[in-house]
């Protein structure tokens, strides 16, 4: 924002309040109250004005306070955010982010419990991340923001504790490339946001089992980095996809279509996908807990493939 | 609420006398039969199978296009609804332009990937013909929302840009209606909030459909003016338009006004318009605002028949060329598939060979499958 006066913030709650997650704390102090613009609680609306700002020359970037709240902006996020640029034959440009806490955190209970990606991965036009680090999270951030494109940055409620020592000097993520968290021989996991968390928990006991499993957080989640992929399929010949999104019509469903068409014939197995229940979060913990993929099924399920 | 939403939550009786001047009245004049003459031409390549799609004419209601768009300037916005063509006209797009975007042409204004429902042109500020209901009024308070920011946080002192949003009185029982109303008039945004309303949805009347259809109410009820005016005479919307605009451009807020109007056509071209009554149609037809101005002028010594016999002539041989124009385009090549998806063609992501996907040579071809 230092960089581009052109770069505002709207939403609920982001300015004085700084955030329902912080995120934006001491924002609106150090760039005033139109930078960091606290909207009324009307999300199609403040969404379809960000669009507007961007079509007009400002570069907004949109908070959903919570990611769920943002299908009550579906309709402007798909046919103007998506759509727009197409419609008007390339003469209107949309650079906004589109971000916000998301997942399931800790018995939020079902609406504030949401996995979108699977919704807004068809929409035309958009791309979409997710950031598991507080590295990524700053370079994915600041690419999005430089983008041309719209970008729907996915942040998890879990993982804005995560400290890490991050560099002084400027640098951003792709908005296109996977990252390799571990490399490995035996079995490519392929995973992103807070599923990294487990799979990283379920690798140490894997190799505590004699197995090298490779871990990628594919980070991008539209348009999918097959480069990457691809090299990791062609060495392991093993893929199993963990993700926290709805099994139907999810990421780790398109990614599965998208190895097969790409790299089927290096598969020596089929691929396994750990994806969460189709059910509404539910408030007890317990059943929280049995909705989302826990280590013990990933070590389970390398096994079962490296048989 | 201040003082003026008070003062304006009354409607406004207006004294025509004298409203315009004679270059004013002709250019107004040439407009509405603009409009008029293309839509009539629209109707036509229709059926003769030339465009396809829903199209919805404009005819009955050109006097809020007219009245509102030519007093503003190219660098003010406009965002319409899907039935934008004779709004994008107003502001400056050319019938050509217009009419080949509607034959689906590579020469349209949108490349012919937008269509009736969707005009635009970054050139003239048309923000985009919008074809849900009410989802165009939120982009346009973004415009306006640039506006102000350009003047407070970007210090360029003498931007004073506004934007007008048009939409239909069906969209003002649509939540993103109420929504805009209270952050424009919170914001004090430059932005004017015009309902064309013509009495009807597709087949839902108008006083089926909402609580009080009195719907320049609604103004102060956020805190802005609400203004109600005869849809059907363009000098009377030019007058409020004016004070509208005049209002929006000094910072002092939005407006809301309810232009009360009437189309004389169906929904759509697809829609067999059973519903109305043939005795409210015949009301509003003796109504019919070019055949008001053109009194108008005549009576006020402002034009004389041949001068407006010239003007219709000039307009008749202006769609004769668009349609032409239209008719001898290029279709879009398949190499245009899959420009404009991403402004940055990045968006479409790495390919197993480590390459952008875009720079393969299927993408130019428009023939990759994505």
């Amino acid at each position: 924002m230092e960089r581009d006066p052109t770069v505002c913030v709207m939403g609920e709650d982001v300015g004085h309040y700084g955030g329902s997650y912080k995120v934006t704390k001491g924002m609106a102090e150090k760039f005033g109250d139109l930078r960091v613009l606290d909207t009324p609680i009307a999300e199609n609306s403040f969404t379809g004005m960000g669009i507007g700002a961007a079509m007009s020359g400002l570069r907004p970037i949109i908070e959903g306070m919570n990611m769920g709240f943002l299908l009550l902006a579906f309709n402007q996020i798909s046919n103007n955010c998506g759509m727009l640029h197409y419609t008007s034959g390339g003469q209107f440009k949309i650079p906004v982010v589109i971000r916000g806490p998301g997942g399931v955190g800790r018995q939020l209970g079902a609406e504030h419990s949401q996995r979108l990606e699977s919704y807004f991965q068809s929409i035309p036009g958009i791309q979409m991340v997710a950031c598991s680090t507080p590295y990524n999270a700053k370079g994915l951030m600041k690419a999005a923001i430089r983008s041309e494109n719209p970008v729907i940055l996915f942040e998890h409620v879990l993982l804005y504790n995560l400290k890490e020592r991050i560099p002084d000097e400027e640098y951003i993520c792709s908005l296109e490339e996977a990252e390799m968290v571990r490399p490995g021989e035996h079995v490519t996991i392929l995973t992103y946001s807070r599923m990294r968390y487990h799979v990283m928990q379920a690798a140490k006991t894997l190799v505590n089992k004699g197995y090298d499993p490779e871990v990628i957080d594919i980070r991008s989640l539209k348009p999918f980095d097959l480069h990457t992929i691809g090299n990791s399929v062609r060495k392991t010949h093993r893929v199993l996809i963990v993700e926290e999104c709805m099994r139907t019509g999810g990421i780790g469903a398109s990614l599965t279509a998208a190895i097969t068409e790409n790299f089927h014939d290096y598969l020596d197995a089929p691929i396994i996908c750990l994806s969460s229940q189709d059910v509404p979060t539910p408030y007890a913990g317990t059943l929280e807990e049995w909705t989302v993929v826990q280590p013990a099924q990933i070590v389970t399920a390398v096994e079962k493939l490296c048989q | 609420m201040s003082f003026s939403a008070t003062k304006l939550a009354q409607p406004l009786t207006l004294n025509t006398t004298a409203l315009i001047t004679k270059q004013e009245g002709l250019e107004v004049y040439e407009d509405m039969v603009l409009g008029r003459t293309f839509e009539d031409m629209c109707a036509q390549m229709y059926y003769r199978g030339k465009m396809f799609g829903f199209v919805h004419l404009y005819n009955g209601q050109e006097a809020v296009s007219t009245g509102f768009i030519k007093l503003l300037k190219k660098e003010d916005s406009v965002a319409s609804t899907y039935r934008d063509h004779v709004h994008a006209l107003s502001k400056g797009v050319s019938a050509r332009a217009v009419m080949s975007e509607l034959f689906g042409k590579k020469t349209g204004c949108c490349r012919g990937q937008g269509g009736s429902m969707h005009m635009f042109s970054k050139e003239h500020n048309v923000l985009g013909g919008f074809a849900f209901i009410g989802e165009g009024i939120p982009v346009a308070t973004g415009a306006a929302f640039t506006s102000k920011y350009r003047r407070e946080v970007l210090k360029e002192a003498d931007c004073d840009h506004v934007t007008v949003a048009f939409f239909g009185d069906g969209t003002c029982n649509n939540g993103q209606f109420f929504e805009c109303l209270n952050m424009a008039a919170l914001w004090k945004l430059p932005i004017i909030f015009v309902v064309e309303n013509n009495l009807w949805a597709i087949g839902m009347s108008h006083l089926r459909a909402t609580s009080d259809p009195e719907i320049w109410k609604k103004g102060p009820a956020f805190g802005m003016p609400g203004v109600h005016v005869d849809g059907m005479d363009v000098l009377k919307v030019r007058e409020v338009a004016k004070e509208a605009i005049g209002r929006a451009r000094r910072g002092e807020g939005p407006t809301l006004v309810e232009c009360e109007t009437y189309r004389f056509r169906g929904h759509s071209l697809a829609d067999p318009d059973e519903l109305r009554d043939p005795a409210e149609k015949a009301h509003y037809a003796a109504r019919d605002p070019i055949t008001a101005l053109k009194k108008y002028l005549l009576e006020n010594n402002l034009a004389s028949e041949p001068e407006l016999k010239a003007i219709d002539k000039r307009i008749d041989e202006l769609i004769e060329d668009a349609v032409e124009f239209a008719d001898e385009s290029p279709f879009p090549a398949r190499s245009q598939l899959l420009e404009n998806v991403f402004a940055d063609p990045k968006g479409f992501g790495i390919g197993p060979d480590g390459r952008y996907r875009c720079e393969d040579p299927k993408f130019t071809e428009g023939t990759a499958h994505v």
